[in-house]
């Protein structure tokens, strides 16, 4: 056991943990932040999606001990009070879910793919996205999301800051 | 619009969905009614005896006060104008949690968000035998529909009496009823004040024609889209108790493995609760990992016999297989006219094998349970299409009554046919009675890949006989252990034999979205296109020839329209289609695939489907239903198999089983046909079993190559 301290959703915690735990089971089982899910244990599906630093991070094979310390995002910070982030909005506002267990990890995802492009091509969102999985099958409808959100993000043309 | 009879076969039930009789007896009178659920009007719905013996498992006679046992719904509507709706039927993902509230909004007129849902809870809501086989909106959704109807014209009657007006005058809107006389109305919460009225569903009650629907046939979003978008929803995997401990079980080495002895000492020494009950081994610990760390502490050896592989399969069903009994009607053997004669004398014939593979469900969302026992008292919450059933399964474990066994079923991340069976319900339940403690147990997904259950593997025969103008005649099918569902033809064929053999699978299986639909469609319309070839018919010509059905027909109209199946073709590009009937439903796939003939990809561009359902009830969720259903179908059409040797999964991992994804996706449309004029039924699995022979059809096309097994193409066409 040794204790790790945690920036989470900007709160600090301080917890007991093995250094060799992941971060999804630190997550869930010791802070109770139960939004991101096990899906695989070995990275391949994406449930478990979280941002460090910014950046997709698969939770359940991220040792705890490796990113104390570090900014973390989970799907229970992305809201601002009742606002909902843009991303969060257009999967609803797209009907991007069936059962949503993979929805967390689906949205946390897009939202790094956003940091980095923020008006990705339908081939760079499938290229990013491939490692989430959806078993209902609501790709084309989380691949719509993601363009919805890029252009609420976007500035209005004329608007923004002129280059 | 001329029906044929043999599509109107009530439905067959289906010996691969897991079911078992009802021994619930239910003895709330009217009065418990009212001291559980507070003043107001509840209003019971009871099935008519025949849908009750599908659905609930049978009935008693009605005695004294008590309410009639084959309640399978009620609704209540408190003082304070709540309106609460009890279905044992379960949300995975098919969205019925709205498409019910939906229907209940309707004919109640209340606002959407006046509704809550109580569903899957073993002691709150009324007997369900469990929510499968697109029976939810033929059944539940017209009893609720019912239901809110009687409790609605209630309302106006109280409202009638209280104001001494003609109730022909009084409409319901907007949670009140209004006298359109003079425009006096009153909220239902006042005219419930201090009520205690039951109404048991009368059967002639009017309900609103789908023509007129308001709320229902609309895209209302999910009702509590919030809470999946921000991770609130607690899924069973995230329930979670004050002292709950977190549970594992050791699995072993091989399928059908007894134990033979295990050493406990170790584990014993950890701090852990161990258990050893038959060949049950588990732990319960305050975490997972001690959990299992003492597993891992634990010496066990076990027995197994040899077990064969996939790749004996498919001799084995063959050679296993039990004969199809009788032509007498029975389910398993149907035969009219004289095929044999007629396949003789045809003018083509042809003879083709098809096989099936297993595949697993991979429902995101592994099986999950947290138990507690309040001294008898056994509490569980899970993930499982059957709450009832698992009820049953735990009363059974435990050699406890029924009423002791509650089982709640929070919204669960997906099943596909893969949540009948309580089997982490029971392990959770047996570590808690030993811990003392509440326990939770999630299975990894290497558990859930080994120790659930799989679509049945399957051979199929087909012998067609044709003559030069493209009448079929003869139509011989044998279907080895895949399952009976979807296995009579639609097509107007005179002389048939259909057989489906029964065979001890050497794998663990079960129901999968759509059953054996997928395969016998697979076989069958694969079939009609190459008899198609062998009579040089283009396959939508030869199809509408042999086809009378007429909603039928309108699907595979229309799907060919939106697809083009006229269009000319890049090269390596193929099309091919597929459909047919299914739980009530018509579906028609149209695919094109484009196969590189350097390196064998074979890659679905487009899907075409149109589908018809009777009455839509949710456009935009049926569309999502038929999106997912042929975006899971690809994994089973072209790549997905389990692989498996002496009682071990050799691919249980999800980076050595491929499951569909981004990069798979095709071009996606649908087509909806909306029959006002027929009664609504479900939508989760028809549309999958046109999609494998659309694509089987569409790499003949392209490449001259005929597919006959599923997966069509796991390693390319190349390897394949």
């Amino acid at each position: 056991m040794a204790t790790i301290r945690l920036a989470i959703n900007n709160k600090s915690y301080s917890l007991d943990a093995e250094p060799e735990s992941s971060l999804l089971t630190v997550l869930r089982d010791h802070l109770d932040l139960t939004g991101s899910k096990y899906g695989c244990g070995e990275g391949q599906c994406g449930a478990c999606t979280v941002l460090v630093d910014g950046k997709a991070q698969r939770s359940c094979i991220t040792p705890v001990a490796s990113v104390s310390g570090k900014p973390i995002m989970t799907i229970e910070g992305l809201a601002k009070g009742e606002r909902l982030h843009p991303v969060q909005q257009a999967f609803l506002d797209e009907g991007a879910m069936q059962c949503a267990y993979c929805t967390s990890g689906m949205i946390m995802s897009a939202v790094a793919l956003l940091e980095a492009n923020t008006s990705p091509t339908e081939k760079q969102i499938v290229d990013f996205m491939d490692g989430n999985i959806c078993r209902c099958g609501t790709y084309s409808r989380i691949v719509r999301a993601i363009q919805r959100a890029a252009r609420t993000q976007r500035p209005a043309p004329g608007k923004g800051a002129a280059r | 619009m001329s029906t044929r009879t043999n599509l109107e076969i009530p439905l067959e039930p289906e010996r691969y969905e897991l079911t078992e009789a009802s021994t619930y007896r239910f003895d709330l009178g009217r009065r418990d009614f009212f001291r559980f659920l507070g003043a107001g009007i509840v209003v019971v719905s009871v099935l008519k005896p025949a849908i009750a013996a599908q659905e609930s498992g049978g009935g008693r006679p009605r005695r004294g006060e008590a309410l009639p046992q084959e309640i399978n719904a009620w609704l209540h509507i408190a003082e304070s104008g709540k309106v609460t709706v009890y279905t044992g039927k379960v949300e995975v993902g098919q969205n019925i949690r709205t498409s019910l509230s939906q229907a209940v909004a309707e004919e109640l007129h209340v606002p959407i968000e006046h509704i809550a849902m109580v569903m899957g809870d073993t002691q709150l809501t009324p007997f369900d035998m469990g929510t499968f086989g697109s029976r939810t909106t033929p059944t539940m959704n017209l009893q609720l529909r019912k239901v809110a109807a009687a409790a609605r014209d209630a309302l106006i009657t109280l409202a009638a009496a209280q104001w001494k007006s003609d109730p022909k005058h009084l409409i319901a809107d907007q949670g009140r009823v209004r006298d359109t006389a003079n425009g006096r109305s009153l909220e239902y919460a006042a005219l419930l004040k201090g009520q205690q009225l039951t109404e048991v569903l009368p059967q002639e009650d009017p309900l609103i024609p789908a023509a007129d629907w308001k709320v229902a046939g609309q895209s209302t979003p999910k009702v509590d889209e919030r809470d999946f978008v921000t991770g609130k929803h607690r899924y069973p995997s995230d329930q979670k108790l004050p002292d709950m401990l977190y549970g594992k079980v050791l699995r072993p080495p091989s399928f059908n493995a007894t134990l033979v002895s295990a050493d406990l000492k170790k584990a014993e020494q950890m701090g852990v609760t161990v258990v050893e009950d038959g060949n049950f081994l588990g732990v319960a610990a305050s975490s997972t990992q001690a959990a299992q760390a003492a597993l891992r502490a634990i010496h066990a050896e076990w027995k197994s016999e040899p077990q064969i592989s996939n790749k004996e399969l498919f001799d084995y069903l063959r050679k296993n297989a039990a004969q199809g009994k009788d032509p007498s009607g029975d389910g398993d053997h149907f035969e009219t006219g004289s095929v044999d004669r007629a396949l003789s004398s045809a003018e083509h014939k042809l003879q083709s094998t098809y096989t099936v593979s297993y595949i697993a469900h991979v429902p995101l969302e592994p099986r999950a349970a947290l138990a507690k026992w309040d001294g008898d008292q056994l509490t569980v919450w899970t993930g499982t299409q059957r709450p009832f059933g698992v009820r049953g399964q735990l009363a059974e474990a435990f050699h406890i009554p029924e009423e002791r066994v509650r089982v709640l079923m929070p919204d669960t991340g997906s099943a596909y046919g893969g949540k009948h069976t309580g089997e982490t319900a029971i392990e959770a339940a047996r570590l808690a009675r030993a811990a003392k403690r509440p326990v939770k147990v999630v299975w990894t997904r290497e558990e859930e890949f080994s120790w659930a259950y799989f679509r049945p593997a399957g051979v199929i025969d087909v012998s067609g006989g044709v003559n030069s103008d493209g009448t079929i005649v003869a139509w011989e099918f044998h279907n080895y252990n895949s399952g009976s569902a979807g296995i009579r033809p639609y097509y107007e064929i005179p002389n048939q034999r259909i057989v489906f053999h029964e065979v001890t699978s050497p794998l663990r299986q079960g129901s999968y979205r759509a059953l054996a639909a997928t395969a016998n469609h697979f076989a069958r319309e694969s079939h009609m296109d190459e008899l198609a070839h062998a009579v040089k018919m283009d396959p939508l010509e030869f199809r509408l020839k042999n086809l009378k059905n007429e909603r039928l027909r309108a699907v595979f109209q229309a799907a060919a329209k939106q697809f083009g199946w006229d269009k000319s073709k890049s090269p390596g590009q193929g099309f091919g289609m597929g459909g047919g009937y299914e739980k009530l439903g018509n579906i028609a796939t149209f695919a094109a695939v484009n196969v590189d003939s350097k390196s064998g990809d074979v890659k679905v561009v487009r899907v075409v489907s149109a589908f018809e359902c009777g009455a839509i009830v949710n456009p935009d969720n049926l569309r999502n239903q038929i999106e997912g259903s042929n975006v899971q179908g690809l994994g089973g059409a072209l790549f997905e198999a389990i692989e498996f040797d002496n009682g071990k999964i050799l691919n249980g991992r999800l980076s050595q089983y491929r499951v569909p994804r981004f990069s798979d996706l095709p071009l996606l449309e649908t087509v909806l046909l909306d029959r006002k004029d027929i009664p609504s039924v479900g939508a989760g699995e028809c549309p999958m079993v046109g999609l494998a022979p659309a694509i089987a059809n569409a790499i003949f096309d392209a490449t001259g190559v005929r597919l006959r097994a599923l997966p069509l193409v796991p390693n390319g066409m190349k390897a394949s």
